[in-house]
């Protein structure tokens, strides 16, 4: 699957890794502070809430909420030529985070605030992408 | 401490210039920039050696550009290549001016994104986004304008009002890049690019430069034309979701608010009393988002107040007069200055605002900004 894939990966790095580590396993995963609880992505080097070194990864629910959507007519990679028009969605998670993602499955219905459930794409060995569709 | 209201009017723009705007293969950044600072140095009447400040924005080196002028500047400053660049730049010189920094700053930008074929997407910007296809400024409004019609039952037909009013403007500038007048119908008919948002709801990219030059208000009675004084500023950045580039999930609205509000108080102007506003429009909904966070509508009101030519010359609000980046020419902001700047002086001809005082720039970005100009 990995040599046919052609749209673009994440890049990963040591701040990153335990969101795609987990990925893999089918978790949607968000970097939490030790000092004061705080939930947030992308990951930072400290909590921008608090400032503390002190952070870990916590498994997020899988549940959030459409805040909004665009559905992308013009490709900015080849590897998304095939797929045009596709949709883009801004989910809240319901531990307050937002995430850029797609939107996949029937969305015709798609409205602010439709319930969403996270779902992962297979992309390569290495990389499960978290996609969302309508609960 | 220097007391913000103690800034007001005391500098002056006494000069400005823009280039030809198209695409320009045969030059660069240097080329088109040192057309303009000439062009700046002879509308003001200055000469070069009273220039002893330097602002210098998306240029690749300020120490290249001051070499190709022959400018070893007291005071200097280098701006990244984001477009929100220019009201920051001009609120700086002002204080360089007033803090004795500097007494003359030239203030220049160039743009070769056209010619060589700058997209605004893809492996240019990379971002955490990247494998979902999330990319592009445009794409980020077009966000944040689906909010906006889910929020407000907004629609393109209001927003398209935008683009016409800013267009039929472009049409009575003779240096714009757009000349033909467009509908509303061929709005919503124009090619989808991330829906909710086309072609003409996106900014041109071509190349071109802008100079502008400011001088404490007493030098300023020396130059050749009437100075334009900088009345008032106002700020407030937005960087705590900068994961989302270009897009913020209020429409920058508390921002905006917070700007306008600082610039009436230091220049001593009610919203009321703007005759024209230059509004950044890098995407129409920015328009949009623009006129309510400085309070000319009501939140989520603009669609419905931007109806039946309420941006237009001779409407209640004429908006970026020039064609603004979505028909004049994409110079970031710079221009819109520049145009400010114009219509005080009442150069703008068949585009002119009748009994034009007073003119408000804003930039509804992550670094919002806005500004009042007003005439001495």
């Amino acid at each position: 699957m990995s040599e046919s894939y052609t749209k673009p990966l994440p890049v990963r790095d040591e701040l990153n890794r335990p969101f795609w580590d987990r990925a893999r396993a089918g978790r949607l995963a968000l970097q939490a502070c030790r000092h004061c609880d705080h939930v947030h992505f992308p990951p930072s080097p400290v909590c921008p809430r608090c400032l503390s070194d002190d952070q870990t990864w916590r498994d997020a629910s899988g549940g959030g909420t459409l805040e909004s959507w665009v559905d992308v007519h013009r490709a900015y990679w080849p590897g998304f030529v095939a797929e045009l028009p596709y949709r883009v969605c801004l989910v809240r998670l319901d531990e307050g985070v937002l995430l850029v993602s797609n939107l996949v499955g029937d969305s015709t219905h798609a409205s602010l605030g439709a319930r969403l459930r996270v779902v992962f794409e297979h992309a390569t060995a290495e990389i499960d992408l978290p996609k969302f569709r309508l609960a | 401490m220097l007391e913000t209201a103690s800034l007001r009017n005391r500098a002056a723009v006494v000069g400005v210039a823009t280039t030809r705007y198209g695409s320009f293969p045969d030059t660069d950044e240097y080329g088109l920039a040192a057309k303009a600072f000439r062009g700046a140095l002879e509308d003001s009447g200055l000469n070069r050696d009273n220039i002893d400040g330097l602002v210098v924005c998306r240029i690749p080196s300020y120490a290249r550009m001051g070499e190709v002028l022959g400018l070893d500047p007291r005071w200097s400053l280098t701006l990244p290549p984001h477009g929100r660049m220019s009201g920051i730049g001009l609120i700086e010189a002002v204080l360089a001016i007033a803090t004795g920094q500097a007494t003359t700053v030239a203030l220049l930008y160039a743009n070769i994104g056209r010619s060589r074929r700058v997209n605004y997407g893809g492996d240019e910007m990379p971002s955490v986004w990247d494998p979902w296809g999330f990319t592009s400024p445009g794409m980020a409004h077009a966000l944040m304008f689906r909010r906006h019609m889910e929020l407000y039952g907004t629609t393109t037909r209001q927003l398209a009002e935008v683009s016409v009013a800013i267009r039929h403007h472009a049409c009575l500038n003779p240096d714009a890049v757009m000349k033909k007048p467009i509908t509303i119908e061929e709005h919503e008919n124009s090619r989808p690019i991330a829906l909710p948002l086309r072609l003409l709801d996106y900014c041109l990219i071509n190349d071109g430069a802008v100079c502008l030059i400011l001088t404490s208000r007493e030098r300023a009675a020396d130059c050749r034309k009437r100075p334009i004084l900088v009345s008032g500023f106002g700020a407030r950045d937005a960087f705590v979701q900068s994961s989302f580039p270009n897009f913020d999930f209020d429409f920058w609205h508390g921002a905006l608010r917070e700007a306008g509000e600082a610039a009436y108080a230091m220049a001593g102007v009610e919203r009321s009393d703007v005759d024209t506003l230059m509004a950044y429009d890098n995407f129409s909904p920015t328009v949009l988002f623009s006129l309510e966070g400085l309070g000319f509508c009501g939140r989520g009101e603009s669609g419905a107040f931007v109806e039946g030519g309420t941006l237009g010359l001779g409407g209640a609000l004429p908006t970026n007069t020039d064609g603004g980046h979505l028909s004049n020419s994409y110079m970031q902001g710079w221009a819109l200055n520049v145009e400010a700047v114009r219509q005080l002086r009442g150069e703008c001809g068949a585009r002119q605002v009748r009994d034009c005082e007073v003119v408000q720039y804003v930039q509804a970005t992550p670094c919002t900004r806005s500004i009042i100009y007003t005439r001495a």
